[in-house]
């Protein structure tokens, strides 16, 4: 009995030992990886002639909010409000026609039975191994010659297309509903195009959910799309604008680059507390790069 | 908030269909009728947007690939001259195939060890493993943004973090970005700690292991390492084989962090080939020769690609499927 008791408080010893040892392992390499991104937001609340000075603190001596003031006037007359509008219209607008189309696509791949549909899907899934700068020049050339440079369209209109990663990730998950579900609207007189809006469309929303969120994250942080059709400040997107901003040559207030760099980060980091766990399904379902 | 059931959706999903080929029953009933028109209608946005932005591209491509085009003056056709040029000629073209051979072949491997290290280490049912999943994956989330790379340029710079750390441990400080091999690395740097995606594939795969085999080789004795090599790492390798290719794929193609945290200097050291190739086009406007670069990157893509596929037969093991 006695050593039985003995044993145990052991066994709970060294168990709970190993459980400290691992927290902080795990607590290490967590602060590793969050430091850079908390000395950057840091760094956006010191004085502008402090950043470089006390550069080794992570908190500030006093709290200088004027930054994110400054940092908004933006450069050459424009302001940051004018760099977000663009960035919300190019990332809102390119995420609805991306998820719009995605689903759409999805449905005809997985419910509708066509000649030539597994050619098409394999030819979709092909694409995906196409370096995407084998397109970019012809691209250009193209949109040059329409005269679409230096507005949004060669942006947004490739996106009505849908995209290939989210066709897929939906692909899988239409596969999931069961197909008597189908049968039964169809018995009850609906077509293929009901079907969809009816049946499909409500079941799939975690999907959108997910193909939404990371189509966001890929327009807000495009860089080379902009950089090569919007050479016209007043069309910059965040992107663009931040890497002329904090050009090194050019920054005297490096406490309004730090205000903005880390004020661009807010909408990709407010998405992901709100909803990581769609993002970690889409990844773990479809392989997608983050 | 619960533990997701990750991948359920993908697997329930394909053992629906296997069931169906296995009892031999048709995938789409009877009443499922081939629909041609509704098919093409709701598959029609993508394939036009193929045939127009993909397809002709390709196609203009593969031409300008031959030609001196310039999107000013124009070009002539001159037969193989930009390929005679990239290979024989072009010093820069060189350094910026050496540069991106080395930052993929160093930084997918390092990404993945790491990737599959911690997968390893948060494949428990402690408590707070949910949360530090997400904290590891942040840097995944933002690392492809201009603010990120703008921040690395920050961070290693002479006066930067890290050269602060490294001067109060009493060492002498880098100068990271004027030494050739240094400047690598902070690119380098900078993808391992993005290990989050393949970490989060790692994960899902580590989930699927039964765990009776574990059980198993815990009778014949087998310690925590050995179970490793025996059990998870076998079992993984499929998954490791993706993540080995979607990476250096993507590796292939940086862009963002180079033309922002280095610009490829110096000495041309960190000029990775999408850089140069973008340099090329929309500096220089040669678009012929950074079409004739595009393909040839195509090409060693599309026969890297291959030749894994040949080898991952003498490493990747399949589990044969049970009737």
């Amino acid at each position: 009995m006695q050593e039985a008791l003995i044993l145990k408080r052991a066994k709970q010893r060294s168990e709970f030992r190993n459980s400290v040892v691992y927290h902080i392992v795990v607590l290490v390499i967590g602060v590793f990886m969050l430091y850079p991104i908390v000395w950057l937001f840091s760094s956006s609340f010191k004085a502008p002639d402090q950043i470089w000075t006390t550069v080794r603190s992570l908190v500030p001596q006093e709290f200088h909010f004027e930054n994110y003031a400054t940092g908004w006037q933006g450069f050459g007359g424009i302001s940051f409000a004018t760099f977000y509008k663009n960035s919300f219209i190019y990332a809102g607008l390119g995420t609805l026609f991306t998820v719009t189309a995605s689903a759409l696509v999805a449905y005809g791949f997985s419910r509708v039975k066509f000649v030539g549909r597994n050619f098409w899907f394999a030819v979709m899934l092909m694409t995906l191994m196409l370096p995407s700068q084998v397109l970019l020049i012809p691209q250009y050339i193209i949109f040059s010659r329409l005269n679409w440079l230096n507005t949004f369209l060669p942006l947004l209109v490739p996106r009505l297309g849908g995209d290939v990663f989210f066709i897929f990730l939906i692909v899988q998950f239409i596969r999931g509903i069961p197909i008597e579900l189908d049968e039964a609207a169809l018995i009850d007189g609906c077509g293929k195009v009901g079907i969809f809006f009816r049946i499909i469309l409500p079941q799939i929303k975690p999907a959108l959910v997910t193909a939404a969120i990371f189509s966001f994250y890929f327009t807000w942080e495009d860089f080379l799309g902009p950089l090569i059709y919007l050479t016209n400040p007043h069309l910059y997107t965040i992107s663009v604008a931040l890497r002329s901003f904090s050009d090194p040559t050019g920054v005297s207030n490096w406490g309004g680059v730090f205000a903005m760099l880390s004020l661009s980060l807010v909408p990709v980091l407010v998405i992901f507390i709100f909803f990581q766990r769609y993002l970690v399904q889409g990844i773990a379902t479809t392989g997608l790069k983050g | 908030m619960n533990e997701p059931a990750v991948s359920v959706p993908a697997h329930s999903a394909v053992d629906h269909q296997t069931v169906q080929a296995a009892t031999g029953l048709p995938a789409r009933r009877k009443n499922f009728k081939q629909n041609n028109l509704v098919g093409y209608l709701f598959v029609s946005p993508w394939i036009i947007a193929f045939l127009l932005f993909g397809l002709i591209p390709i196609i203009i491509s593969l031409g300008l690939a031959f030609t001196n085009f310039d999107i000013l003056a124009g070009g002539k056709f001159i037969g193989l001259d930009n390929f005679q040029r990239m290979f024989f000629q072009d010093i820069r073209y060189g350094k910026s195939v050496d540069a991106t051979f080395r930052y993929v072949f160093i930084s997918v491997p390092l990404r993945l060890v790491f990737a599959l290290g911690v997968a390893v280490l948060l494949n428990t049912n402690r408590r707070g493993v949910y949360w530090y999943r997400a904290i590891y994956y942040i840097p995944s989330i933002i690392g492809g943004s201009v603010a990120i790379a703008v921040m690395w340029r920050q961070l290693f710079g002479r006066e930067g973090l890290v050269n602060a750390i490294i001067g109060s441990l009493g060492m002498p400080t880098v100068s990271w970005f004027g030494n050739p091999n240094t400047a690598l690395w902070t690119l380098i740097f900078l993808a391992i700690w993005q290990f989050g995606s393949p970490m989060l594939i790692f994960l899902a795969g580590l989930r699927q292991i039964p765990q009776e085999l574990y059980e198993v080789a815990s009778i014949d004795g087998a310690n925590g390492w050995q179970k490793f090599l025996r059990v998870t790492l076998p079992l993984l390798t499929p998954i490791i084989f993706f993540n080995l290719l979607m990476q250096m794929i993507a590796g292939f193609k940086v862009f963002t962090q180079a033309f922002i945290v280095t610009g490829g200097a110096p000495l041309d050291s960190t000029l990775f080939y999408s850089l140069y190739l973008y340099n090329r086009a929309f500096a220089n406007y040669q678009m012929g020769y950074a079409s004739a670069m595009a393909w040839v990157m195509l090409l060693v893509i599309a026969i890297l690609t291959g030749i894994s596929f040949r080898l991952s037969s003498l490493w990747v093991f399949y589990e044969t499927k049970e009737a």
